[in-house]
């Protein structure tokens, strides 16, 4: 029920088109980057279209998608791809009923003079054949203002029952040939469910589509589970059962979903438990006589050691997306603050928060520049980004509690946890952009907390 | 002397009902009596007539001393904890003392402690600092005398709030360490009637 499918894509040959660097697909799948710059655009500074990210956008984007050509699932590959370009605040689809240029087919031609006319910057075709056991996609992206395709036209095949992934692979080519970023639609979340009253809470661990979508349960409510992490591959998730009674690892083929224990000595529980960017270690936190500490461990062997250990509270490591460093959280300073320190345990931890209040759960972005965090000041929670070295903090969020960001795969959204006060209170899945815009929940129609975000998948 | 015919009646339950019942069938029968031999002396003449209720015991039952219901409800089984602390308080560590002593003298049961705390923290950094918490009552028990084999530390971060509200009146019971106490594996739980005859009451 949770299998990838492996999509297949096609470069499609366009006609109209100079034939530009076919940017090759890596053998793992379809990667594309960005689309090549092709053709002066009509823009002031003569570039292609390109939305930047980074700078804060107050006003969206305008794009018209026009409705997709062919059968079945047209509207609804169209529909997730029109849900996933303006759920990131950088784009708004421009109303049908504006439209000046009625499209017969797929490979009619492109009247800009129409489109320009209704202020549409990017035109989106696309169109969709779907069989018994097969969707295909194709779409084209313009550039209205320089009059031209930004980029080749695509095409993606993939099983029936796997169409919105195609549509999310659409989406991804045209947010990345927009922004300039890599994409992230096309990936998962690894995330809790709550169910019941907040002194007797049930949890259970789910994935899903990054949109709330093709929801998938891993484990039944008959234990508590907190906190997921994927493996760098998306192939399994670390984490934390009280299976036993105690707090300890397990770590759950996500294919199969079977899972088993990584920690069980009876004189120790163990927590918080992330993987190295290569996959073959996890650092977590391992308590022992009311200490706990990280510890490092090879799941493939067992063996483990202690990493970075003192009388004080060491908990909630990560990675550096290179695998040289850790950050993580301790209170030897008398209150919870962030720490970084050489991966392999020599070198002093060198402390990077200095803000007022608590800081904790550190989760450094994919791509190495930036911490995202929790802090707690005074009645409220906060989710923060910092550069590595502690400058530059931002907060983007505040409320009665937000709590554990997870990056996107691009490093541009965090999703995190917001509990609503009160003795029914509950938590939700929220997410964010790095430059704090765009706070927006998840569109879940049960309580969840506890998202981690996977990779981009192939 | 009221209250010596209550004794009796709870202690030895039923035959004292019984003997009562008799009693009162051979006053009330007129003619048999006079067949009978005098008593020499009438042990129930001045127990009063009836039993005078004075209330249910401890429990529903005759629980002993020796028991997890007693250990929670009497010892008292939670301590709690200010802000961020996982020191004692004065108030703590006497009941820990109270916890230590009935360990002592119950060594059929050991104690899992449970630490807690309140929703205002992260999951994971929760989940260490209960730990701590529930290390600083361990730690205590055994200072106190309980052999450090017997107790097991747990901890539930803030999985598991006491109370839900969430204002400081919430937080303040939910920052806790609980003992609970299980029959040791392999020993076999005490009868409370046959070990601590009385006890409770």
């Amino acid at each position: 029920m949770i299998r990838i499918a492996s999509i297949a894509a096609l470069l499609t040959s366009v006609a109209a088109l100079p034939l530009v660097a076919q940017e090759a697909a890596p053998d793992a799948g379809l990667s594309v980057d960005v689309a090549p710059q092709i053709g002066p655009a009509a823009e002031d500074e003569g570039g292609p279209l390109r939305i930047e990210i980074t700078d804060g956008v107050v006003e969206p984007l305008a794009i018209a998608i026009a409705p997709f050509h062919g059968d079945g699932l047209a509207a609804e590959v169209q529909s997730v791809v029109e849900a996933d370009l303006t759920g990131t605040g950088l784009f708004r689809s421009i109303d049908d009923d504006a439209f000046l240029e009625t499209r017969d087919r797929f490979d009619a031609p492109v009247g800009y003079e129409k489109w320009k006319a209704i202020n549409a910057q990017a035109l989106v075709t696309g169109d969709v054949s779907a069989t018994e056991t097969e969707v295909t996609v194709r779409f084209r992206l313009f550039d209205i203002f320089s009059g031209q395709a930004l980029g080749d036209g695509m095409q993606f095949v993939t099983a029936r029952d796997d169409w919105r992934r195609a549509a999310h692979k659409m989406a991804d080519q045209i947010y990345a040939r927009l922004t300039g970023e890599a994409p992230y639609f096309d990936s998962r979340v690894a995330f809790i469910q709550e169910t019941g009253p907040k002194d007797a809470r049930l949890k259970r661990l789910g994935i899903m589509d990054y949109d709330g979508a093709n929801i998938a349960w891993l484990t039944g409510d008959e234990a508590l589970v907190l906190a997921p992490r994927f493996a760098p591959d998306g192939k399994s998730i670390l984490y934390t059962s009280f299976e036993s009674g105690f707090p300890q690892i397990r770590v759950m083929d996500v294919e199969s979903v079977t899972s088993r224990p990584l920690t069980e000595a009876s004189d120790t529980m163990a927590f918080s438990p992330r993987y190295s960017p290569d996959g073959k270690w996890i650092v977590y936190s391992q308590d022992k006589a009311g200490n706990s500490d990280i510890w490092q461990m090879e799941p493939a062997t067992g063996t483990a050691r202690p990493l970075i250990a003192s009388p004080a509270i060491e908990t909630s490591p990560d990675y550096s997306p290179d695998g040289t460093q850790i950050v993580f959280e301790s209170d030897r300073s008398g209150s919870p603050q962030l720490y970084v320190a050489p991966a392999d345990g020599s070198g002093e931890p060198v402390r990077i928060s200095f803000g007022e209040g608590r800081y904790g759960t550190p989760a450094w972005s994919p791509n190495g520049d930036r911490i995202a965090f929790t802090r707690q000041e005074g009645e409220s929670f906060h989710i923060g980004v910092m550069r590595a070295d502690g400058s530059e903090e931002t907060m983007l969020t505040e409320s009665f509690l937000d709590e554990g960001p997870t990056w996107a795969p691009n490093g541009r959204v965090v999703m995190f946890t917001r509990v609503t006060p009160g003795g029914d209170g509950e938590p939700r899945l929220h997410s964010v952009d790095i430059t704090g815009r765009n706070m927006r929940p998840l569109d879940l129609d049960f309580a969840a907390s506890d998202p981690a975000w996977g990779p981009l998948l192939p | 002397m009221k209250e010596t015919g209550v004794k009796m009646i709870t202690r030895h339950g039923r035959a004292a009902t019984l003997a009562l019942l008799l009693a009162a069938g051979g006053l009330s029968a007129c003619a048999p009596t006079q067949q009978l031999p005098r008593q020499v002396s009438d042990p129930y003449a001045n127990a009063g007539g009836v039993a005078i209720y004075q209330g249910n015991l401890p429990g529903g039952s005759l629980g002993g001393s020796a028991s997890a219901e007693y250990f929670r409800t009497v010892v008292g089984d939670t301590v709690l904890f200010t802000a961020d602390q996982t020191t004692l308080s004065a108030e703590a560590r006497t009941r820990l003392a109270a916890q230590a002593q009935w360990l002592i003298n119950n060594t059929a049961f050991n104690a899992r402690v449970e630490g807690h705390a309140d929703e205002k923290g992260t999951r994971e950094y929760n989940l260490a600092l209960g730990a701590r918490r529930a290390s600083a009552v361990q730690e205590y028990l055994v200072a106190q005398g309980v052999e450090a084999g017997r107790i097991r530390t747990n901890t539930f971060g803030k999985e598991r709030p006491l109370e839900v509200c969430s204002t400081e009146v919430c937080f303040a019971q939910n920052r806790r360490a609980q003992t609970i106490v299980e029959p040791a594996a392999g020993a076999a739980p005490p009868v409370p009637d046959a070990t601590t005859p009385g006890a409770g009451v």
